[in-house]
């Protein structure tokens, strides 16, 4: 696409596809304000972009100049950032046009999408499930056809776990490999800007563009943007490993069936398939469950309503504008991590909470390491334990909630990249594969994903 | 002294936070400036605003490496930055960022010239850098509070002392010092004014031999280099006036109001945080390489220490004097060019510490007697073409409106006169005026004699030759 007249139609398109998947409630930018600046951008984006026209819709904790950027939260209700993510800035001068923003789990914090102040979000093939989370928003709008792509955000899952229940395609990259700069902070150590596609090409394509160096990102790594593999004929070569941790006996068994015919795939692509352990794999949602939680407690210590955002009562004293702002501003899970990482970073807990987490993570970390220096490129295992799960299920019990992310969440706390791929169905549900690469070494996995996708019946019952 | 009342001893700790001299903030690019109208130098780094991340000033960094470098501290090739956690209105992110297991520097000493017990050294625990916090002005607006941020985000070192100091002054000596240092090596301005030196101090007293320290008080808010020995005094004083009256000193955090010259404890609610300290997961470990140590030790210019024991080897001069004389490296440079244009070292030094800086300090610490007239004037009186009286009046002549000594000698007519004639004058007419003490000194007081020479020096208008003068006088006061 170069012609302007072809990014308008785009724009128009994709806006009118966006406002038709509104009882999706994935997309939370009104539709008018959504059109005119989708026009306005299709006006001003530079034709010889290598997204040109290409509209992707964002997480709404990724700052954006043309939207406001909530983060699901009714703490940041109406916020407007005075400045865009780097990742919005690529996409942009890419060609590529922001088509709105995507609900969440307030703050990244939820693995269904229904943690948000503005109401939850549908799963595209079934009303009464979720589409997973946090990234639901952006994960439901590209599976209902909506977006060929979305920017996500992942810090325990939160784009993989979404596009196996959406059965679509999302990378979470090696962190560090995009900038973190105007993605509102989580748990700083595991965040990282992740996609959804469609397809491996076009998760990949946008992945390429928002990767490589920022000055204003001190932990994103001075690396150029990452460069897409060709589509391979065969995986001849390839050494994928399968950790036998990620297939519990209580694994769904349609799980585990489209994991044997893709792991089948994989062999008759000529991959050579070896059993791994990675030992500590039991420890990684307690793990994450402290790190995550210890540095979102830190991290949200910003929304006081001293600044900006909504102030709730405060008339009388400092202090109580910070109670009251906080105590009605966020949601009841958002307030459960803060009290939770509060308590972690406490004197006299730190060394039994906090410190012992880093150690544990160094060791989950060591596991991938390990696995990898003896020859094994790629790792494979099921997204999730399970497809998509019911609306309101696992809202009362969170434990049950974080467990649903325990094959995600590793990749997060070693740093390393990891995808996730549709690789078949259960009653019309999609079940996702996962990718697990080397560090900054996302083009082997998309590679894999490439020759995968391209022989798998994703949409068949496995 | 050592011991204030009966036999108790004062401990003194120390922890002084440094702003760098440099033109933006820590981790922004906002300018560091002092004094720009209020939330003019802000950004969504130093705002806080959701998704802003902070980078590290490489320029901090290499100034608070040449400030450890100063205080012979031990430099750790890895240091952590860590988030302090608290709310506070002008503390716009929740947290500070500083450093706390991982420090950039630790074990270092700074010597300096105790008032008690002369040349001492403080030992120096730690010394990290951290980002400022903004400020709270309760005084612009009736009974609400308002928030500046454009200090939120300079770049800070905290200098940490051991319990080291025995008397307020020898706290304050050492911060003299410690000022020295870092405005001789570009680190600081140092300025307690403009809050770019601050100081907290950790206070306790015991029995005068005990080895076991007292219970300890933090004195905060002490704002200028004034205060500091009064605040400690004051602070001293309390506890050794509460522990002779039979009670405890307890453990606490105080305010010195300059205003009244006493303390106050801080509110309960500003006190006893747990800051809840964690390695700030934005930044990474900061690594420092030997090559990068090596660059900042050769930016480090000689320090008042080294040149202050080269003044006493190479000049011949008195500890105090070499320290006065180091005190200020533009001092330092102007006394050391005094004596490369020929003056006699210990002369100029006298000249420097006592014409010089007293000129200075009235005149906006200007040096205005260019050096090389300095050392001609030097030359000057050694010759005994002018009296030491009149070469005061040239030097502020030449301070004034500048010109050569020797010339403006001459215009203002105080060139020393060696002709024994005109001084046989002078002394006829003093001794003639003065007839009571012509009789006092031949009965043997001869102690008269400088008050002679002195009267003679008056009506000459200091243009006597004094030698001569006294050569006459005694010739005649013994006919």
């Amino acid at each position: 696409m170069s012609d302007p007249g072809e990014a308008l139609a785009s724009a128009k398109a994709a806006a009118d596809r966006i406002v038709r998947a509104k009882r999706l409630n994935a997309c939370l930018t009104p539709p008018k304000e959504l059109r005119q600046s989708l026009t306005k951008q299709a006006q001003a984006a530079h034709p010889s972009g290598v997204l040109y026209g290409m509209p992707v819709a964002v997480k709404d904790n990724i700052c954006t100049l043309e939207f406001t950027t909530t983060c699901g939260s009714r703490i940041l209700e109406g916020y407007r950032s005075p400045y865009e993510a780097t990742a919005v800035a690529k996409l942009k001068a890419a060609g590529a046009l922001i088509a709105g923003k995507t609900n969440c789990d307030e703050f990244g914090m939820g693995s269904s999408t229904e943690h948000s102040t503005y109401g939850r979000t549908l799963h595209p093939f079934d009303k009464t499930r979720v589409p997973g989370g946090s990234s639901g928003g952006s994960a439901a709008l590209v599976a209902a056809g909506a977006v060929p792509a979305g920017l996500g955000s992942e810090t325990g899952g939160s784009v993989r776990q979404p596009a196996s229940f959406c059965g679509i395609v999302g990378i979470k990259p090696t962190y560090g490999r995009v900038s973190r700069s105007g993605l509102v902070a989580f748990g700083s150590s595991l965040d990282q800007i992740g996609v959804f596609g469609r397809s491996v090409h076009d998760a990949a394509r946008v992945l390429s563009v928002i990767s490589g160096r920022d000055p204003r990102d001190s932990t994103c790594e001075a690396r150029d943007s990452l460069r897409l593999p060709t589509v391979p004929e065969s995986l001849q070569g390839f050494v994928i490993g399968i950790p036998k941790e990620y297939f519990p006996p209580d694994l769904a068994p349609a799980v585990r069936r489209a994991c044997d015919r893709a792991i089948r795939l994989l062999k008759e692509l000529g991959a050579a398939v070896r059993e791994v352990s990675l030992p500590h794999t039991q420890y990684a949602v307690p793990t994450y469950y402290i790190i995550a939680p210890a540095e979102a407690s830190s991290n949200l210590a910003r929304y006081d309503g001293a600044r900006y955002g909504p102030r709730f009562d405060g008339a009388r004293d400092v202090r109580a504008l910070y109670r009251t702002t906080r105590g009605e501003g966020f949601g009841p899970e958002v307030r459960r991590r803060i009290l939770v990482g509060t308590y972690v970073l406490s004197s006299g807990y730190y060394d039994a909470y906090y410190r012992r987490a880093q150690q544990m993570r160094a060791l989950i970390a060591q596991d991938f390491r390990n696995v990898f220096d003896r020859g094994v490129d790629l790792l494979f295992t099921p997204t999730t334990p399970t497809p998509a799960f019911k609306a309101g299920e696992k809202l009362a019990d969170p434990v049950a909630m974080y467990l649903s992310d325990i094959f995600v969440v590793t990749a997060n706390l070693a740093g390393l990249p990891a995808m996730s791929l549709p690789i078949g169905r259960v009653k019309g549900l999609p079940i996702g594969g996962q990718l697990i690469g080397q560090a900054f070494l996302e083009d082997e996995m998309i590679e894999a994903a490439y020759a995968l996708e391209r022989v798998v019946p994703a949409a068949q019952d496995a | 002294m050592t011991v204030a009342g009966g036999g108790w001893e004062t401990v003194i700790g120390l922890e002084t936070h440094v702003q760098l001299r440099t033109a933006s903030k820590m981790f922004c690019g906002c300018s560091a400036a002092f004094g720009a109208p209020p939330n003019t130098n802000v950004c969504p780094v130093c705002l806080g605003l959701p998704g802003a991340l902070p980078v590290p000033n490489e320029q901090a960094l290499k100034l608070a490496v040449r400030a450890a470098l100063a205080l012979g501290c031990t430099l750790h090739p890895k240091s952590v930055f860590a988030r302090k956690n608290y709310f506070y209105p002008d503390l716009p992110k929740g947290y500070q960022i500083s450093q706390f297991e991982q420090p950039l520097a630790t074990q270092g000493a700074l010597s300096y010239v105790s008032p008690e017990r002369g040349l001492t050294t403080a030992t120096i625990v730690r010394l990290h850098v951290e980002e400022d916090a903004g400020k709270s002005l309760h005084d612009r607006f009736p009974k609400e509070t308002a928030i500046d941020l454009n200090r939120c985000g300079v770049p800070l070192i905290e200098i940490v002392t051991g319990p080291d100091f025995r008397s307020p002054p020898e706290a304050r000596r050492y911060l003299q010092t410690l000022k020295q240092v870092l405005e001789y090596a570009g680190i600081s301005d140092c300025d307690m004014e403009k809050g770019s030196l601050r100081v907290d101090a950790n206070v306790s007293v015991r029995r005068a031999g005990a080895t076991a320290l007292g219970t300890k008080t933090e004195v905060k808010n002490i704002n200028s280099f004034a205060y500091v020995e009064k605040a400690l005094t004051v602070e001293r004083d309390r506890q050794i006036a509460l522990l002779e009256g039979g009670g405890v000193v307890e453990q606490q955090t105080l305010l010195y109001d300059s205003k009244t010259n006493g303390v106050r404890p801080q509110r309960s609610k500003e006190q006893s945080h747990d800051y809840r300290y964690f390695p700030d997961p934005d930044l990474p470990p900061l690594a420092l390489t030997e090559e990068f140590i090596a660059q900042q030790q050769a930016q480090l210019p000689e320090l008042p220490a080294t040149k202050r024991e080269r003044f006493m080897t190479q000049y011949a001069l008195s500890v105090n004097d070499a320290d006065v004389l180091t005190g200020d490296r533009a001092v330092a440079d102007y006394y050391e060019a005094v004596v490369h244009a020929g003056a006699d070292a210990k002369l100029a030094a006298n000249w420097v510490i006592n014409e010089v800086l007293a000129d200075a300090k009235t005149h906006d610490e200007q040096l205005r007697v260019p050096p090389g007239a300095l050392a001609q004037l030097i030359g000057l009186v050694r010759g005994g073409t002018l009296s030491q009286q009149a070469a005061k009046r040239v030097f502020a002549e030449v301070a004034e409106r500048g010109g050569e000594p020797r010339n403006v000698a001459e215009a203002l007519g105080v060139v020393q006169v060696g002709d024994s004639g005109v001084v046989a004058g002078w002394v006829t007419e003093v001794l003639g005026a003065h007839p009571q003490e012509v009789v006092r000194y031949k009965q043997g007081e001869t102690k008269l004699m400088p008050f002679f020479v002195g009267q003679v020096m008056k009506v000459s208008r200091g243009k006597a030759d004094p030698k001569l003068a006294q050569r006459i006088l005694e010739e005649k006061l013994a006919a």
